[in-house]
């Protein structure tokens, strides 16, 4: 294991702090695991801040059945290692209702797979809690939220009235059947994460990596081939290109970015130089000005 | 400002260890989180977004999408308007003003910066503490053309409370007034004449213009007799005075893990000084002491650890240690008291309330709080002293408070991290205040308590009896002291020694300096909850009527006792039948306006949401009800020889 710089320990310990003051204030918290670099980040530091005990709290995936195939091996080989127990939610009316990125507005979709998908997994289970791995350098909207942030009881969040957050006293009381998202990643950035996966050497889903993968262009986007999930036009021919990614999504919905960053190194290189910001590959934000401040007011993660 | 520098240099910063850095007794340290405050329109969101833009924080695509924006909200009618990067929330930009604290983040090869964004307007002083309270550097604006306002007077002193130690002045829009050396010099001393007077001693004043960059990041060629640093440069170089004692050792207990039988970890973040392996610690408030046995930080063992580590420790022996326990340098430890004076920072639009009592959190210490007394108000802009009997929202107050056990602390300019606090709202959950601790009042050393060998169980068995209280509630008329009076009639023909304090009857004496207010009928609660104690620690049935109108109150009164020994009994009578009762005409009254704050019409009724009895007075009739009652506490083994 490397050295770490340190800012990166100043950044673990707030998180590891974090991820205490939510067991101990909550009754029934759950990690939301979304497989991707965040989530791997948040999955290690939950090991560090329990340890020697095992992470004492549930993992959730919310699913939509459009994740890439890569995704799901690596999800569940990880859990299998950190010895976490694991809960995955598909929104099944939506499923059923064949809601699918191909042929839905991308909103539609999000709503109903995402948004309403956890929501219904939360409500199932109970849970008061839920960790997620959202840092507020990603989006604007972002900028503002709280790292304990209140959810009313129908999951909205009101960006207007949020709790003052002062000093490091983060207040989780709730009225019944009110929750509660916690980011123990809100002060870290893009670079600092890929920087402490390295230095700890965390593993991550080999899409992240650039490789020769078969892709097809669409409006200006490179999509990945991953399987016949992704309905192709007559046009549209899959041709081999070094792509990965940077952000990972819902396979049409997650953009393809042509690279040649093959290690944890080369993709710090790329960062420091790169002048595009992370969610560039990801449609759903671009549909409209403010989208994910309207989205999060719905209880999008 | 070149490529290169604008991002983290992973070689530069590991080059220099941690270990390194200690050894040199340097106070550089690797993040630097500062605010930024300034009037409104001064060009605070302007001169961050161009910060972000020259450290290259931005990305195209962002900039792209900023550059559409400057058209639809139309701002500038510049190409780019700065300020959309920073002002997130739809509601701000519709406004043009930042309400809400913005966190932004950037780095250069020397330092890793998080700048809180705070409004400027004197209603979101709230907003400024809270971005504050992180921060160890503030830059504040002010606008050339201006010059310094009320505005920047209450900002310094918001920052001076906070215990910030390091101002940046900056005066903004030289481009206005022709980069005038003399402009910037007036400026400069008439705010060092102020903040000198609150004691900052490090005020560093920069001449810069955001909307064109002169001397954010690079030096201003149309400045050039300004000899001193950038402000990016002065960012990157500041040396820290950390606001801490630093060398006394602090410990608060998060969270106990016990994997098993044989392992007990107490985790926590160090919050000052350090601990070694075999060091002796003492556990506040009790006092119990132990030395540190093994000390983890994540997955590894370690030697020692120091603060700012997030830590698990085993002790050498067990002693009884929780959530909210202070581990402290048995020869320095923290303060413990049940009293104490703090500054507090109201932030609820409903106003502080003497007497009432909220939720206390000091470090991962909660308890029960009320304010005994409100000292002052401060004038945020000026710092002077002004009478006050309630604290509204941004107002800074300085207040007793009274806890319900006592706490570990440090006074605030000692600790921020054990000095600091927050008060929590138990009806609605929220933060309402902020408190920073100045010093344990002497009183809550000296009171103690007598203790009595009879105990109360004694005094009511000579009665035969188990003593209760009986909490009546209800809106006036609602039938309360009819039920009270046949309830008390009853018992006392079965023999049992009772009292009713009635609320009407209170106030002729022991409550007569007390009017209707919100203020003030908490406090008349909260006497009538101690009578109450006191009356069934001398073992009688004691029967309570009163309005009593807020749940804080009676959830205040229900904690004086034992959970067996109170009933709250909601008297459930609609207002419209209470009207057309009207026993004492106030209801009359009131509707003509003739009587102020009366519960139901122009105060409010919070009804209770889990009353151990709830009676309709309106459908059914006093029997069935005084029935109810008697079966409730034959249930409770109140009447055990019946
Ligand atoms: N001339 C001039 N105008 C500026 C400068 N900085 C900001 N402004 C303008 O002042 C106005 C308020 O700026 P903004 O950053 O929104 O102020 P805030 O309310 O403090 O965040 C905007 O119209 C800016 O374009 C400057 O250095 N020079």
């Amino acid at each position: 294991m490397k050295e770490k710089s340190r800012h990166l320990q100043e950044l673990e310990s707030e998180s590891i702090y974090i991820l205490r003051e939510t067991i101990a204030q909550f009754e029934k918290p759950v990690l939301l695991y979304s497989i991707g670099k965040d989530s791997s980040v948040l999955l290690h530091l939950a090991k560090k801040a329990f340890y020697p005990a095992p992470i004492p709290l549930p993992l959730l995936h919310i699913d939509t059945a459009w994740k890439f195939r890569d995704m799901i091996l690596f999800r569940d080989d990880i859990v299998k290692r950190y010895g976490a127990q694991l809960f995955v939610h598909i929104n099944e009316d939506g499923r059923k209702a064949n809601v699918n990125p191909n042929t839905c507005d991308s909103a539609y979709y999000t709503q109903v797979m995402k948004t309403e998908g956890l929501r219904q997994a939360l409500e199932h289970h109970k849970f008061d809690a839920a960790i997620g791995g959202a840092r507020r350098d990603e989006e604007k909207s972002r900028a503002k939220e709280r790292v304990f942030s209140h959810r009313t009881a129908d999951h909205s969040w009101d960006p207007k009235n949020q709790r003052p957050e002062i000093w490091r006293l983060y207040n989780g009381h709730l009225a019944v059947s009110e929750t509660m998202r916690i980011f123990p990643l809100s002060n870290w950035t893009e670079l600092d994460v890929w920087q402490y996966i390295g230095a700890e050497e965390i593993p991550v889903v080999p899409l992240y990596f650039a490789s020769e993968r078969p892709v097809v262009v669409r409006g200006g986007t490179m999509i990945m081939v991953d399987d016949d999930r992704l309905q192709l036009s007559s046009a549209e021919v899959p041709e081999l290109r070094r792509v990965r990614f940077r952000s990972l999504g819902c396979y049409p919905l997650t953009c393809a970015v042509e690279s040649n960053a093959a290690s944890i190194s080369d993709i710090i290189e790329e960062l420091k130089l790169t002048r595009l910001s992370e969610r560039q590959g990801r449609v759903i934000d671009r549909d409209q000005i403010s989208s994910m401040e309207k989205k999060k007011e719905e209880g999008y993660f | 400002m070149s490529e290169e520098r604008s991002n983290i240099d992973v070689q530069a910063r590991g080059a220099v260890s941690a270990k390194e850095l200690q050894d040199s007794g340097s106070t550089s340290i690797p993040m630097l989180r500062f605010l930024t405050c300034g009037s409104v329109d001064a060009g605070k969101s302007t001169l961050i977004g161009r910060l972000l833009h020259d450290c290259q924080s931005i990305s195209d695509d962002t900039l792209s999408l900023i550059e559409r924006d400057s058209h639809t909200w139309d701002t500038t009618g510049e190409a780019i308007d700065f300020a959309l990067l920073v002002d997130g929330l739809q509601a701000e930009r519709e406004q043009g003003i930042t309400i809400d604290v913005a966190y932004s983040y950037f780095s250069t090869p020397a330092r890793k910066f998080i700048v809180a964004d705070t409004p400027g307007h004197e209603q979101y002083t709230r907003n400024m503490v809270t971005g504050a309270s992180n921060c160890d550097l503030a830059v504040i604006l002010v606008d050339a053309r201006k010059g310094t306002l009320v505005q920047t007077r209450r900002h310094t002193c918001v920052v001076q409370l906070l215990g910030i130690k390091h101002i940046v002045l900056a005066v903004n829009k030289m481009d206005a007034v022709g980069y005038a050396e003399d402009v910037f010099d007036n400026i400069d001393s008439e705010y060092r004449a102020f903040a000198t007077r609150l004691g900052f001693g490090q005020i560093q004043s920069i001449p810069v213009s955001a909307l064109r960059g002169d001397n954010l990041t690079t030096r201003s060629a149309r400045m050039p007799w300004f000899k001193g640093p950038t402000l990016l440069n002065h960012l990157e170089t500041v040396e820290i005075l950390i606001a801490a004692k630093t060398n006394a050792m602090r410990l608060p207990i998060q969270w106990v893990c016990r994997p098993n039988s044989d392992f007990r970890g107490f985790s926590g973040t160090i919050v000052g000084g350090s601990i070694s392996r075999g060091d002796p610690i003492v556990s506040l408030p009790s006092s119990s002491r132990s030395s540190i046995a093994r000390i983890f930080v994540g997955d590894e063992e370690r030697q020692s650890a120091s603060a700012g580590d997030a830590v698990m420790v085993t002790l050498a022996n067990e002693i009884d240690v929780g959530r909210g326990d202070l581990f402290c340098s048995p020869v320095d430890r923290a303060e413990t008291a049940d009293q104490f004076s703090a500054n507090l920072v109201w932030m609820s639009s409903q106003a502080l309330l003497k007497g009432r009592p909220y939720l206390l959190r000091c470090g991962t210490q909660s308890v029960i709080a009320q304010i005994s007394d409100i000292k002052y108000k401060l004038n945020v802009n000026s710092l002077e002293h002004v009478a006050a009997r309630e604290v509204t929202c941004n107002e800074i107050a300085v207040c007793n408070f009274t806890v319900a056990k006592p706490i570990a602390f440090d006074s605030y300019a000692e600790s921020r991290e054990t000095g600091g606090f927050i008060l929590i709202d138990r009806a609605t959950n929220e933060t309402v205040g902020a408190g920073m601790i100045q010093f344990a009042l002497r009183r809550s050393h000296n009171i103690h308590w007598q203790t009595i060998n009879v105990s109360r169980d004694q005094r009511a068995d000579l009665k035969g009896q188990k003593a209760c209280c009986l909490w009546f509630t209800g809106l006036s008329g609602s039938g309360k002291s009819t039920i009270a009076n046949l309830i008390e009639k009853r018992l006392h023909s079965l023999g049992r020694h009772t009292y009713i304090l009635d609320g009407d009857n209170v106030r002729h004496g022991l409550n007569r300096d007390l009017g209707f207010t919100d203020a003030d009928r908490v406090e008349n609660v909260r006497r009538v909850a101690e009578v109450a104690r006191l009356m069934v620690e001398a073992g009688l049935i004691t029967i309570v009527s009163f309005i009593s109108p807020f749940k804080a109150e009676r959830q205040f009164a229900r904690e004086r006792f034992g959970s067996d020994d109170f009933l709250e009994i909601f008297v459930d009578t609609p207002i419209e039948l209470c009207e057309i009762r009207d026993p004492k005409g106030l209801y009359k009254k009131a509707r003509a306006g003739q009587i102020a704050h009366f519960t139901g019409i122009s105060s409010p009724y919070e009804p209770p949401e889990n009353a151990e009895l709830h009676l309709k007075s309106g459908t059914d009739s006093t029997d069935v009800i005084v029935e109810q009652i008697m079966a409730a506490l034959k249930v409770r083994g109140v009447l055990f020889t019946v």
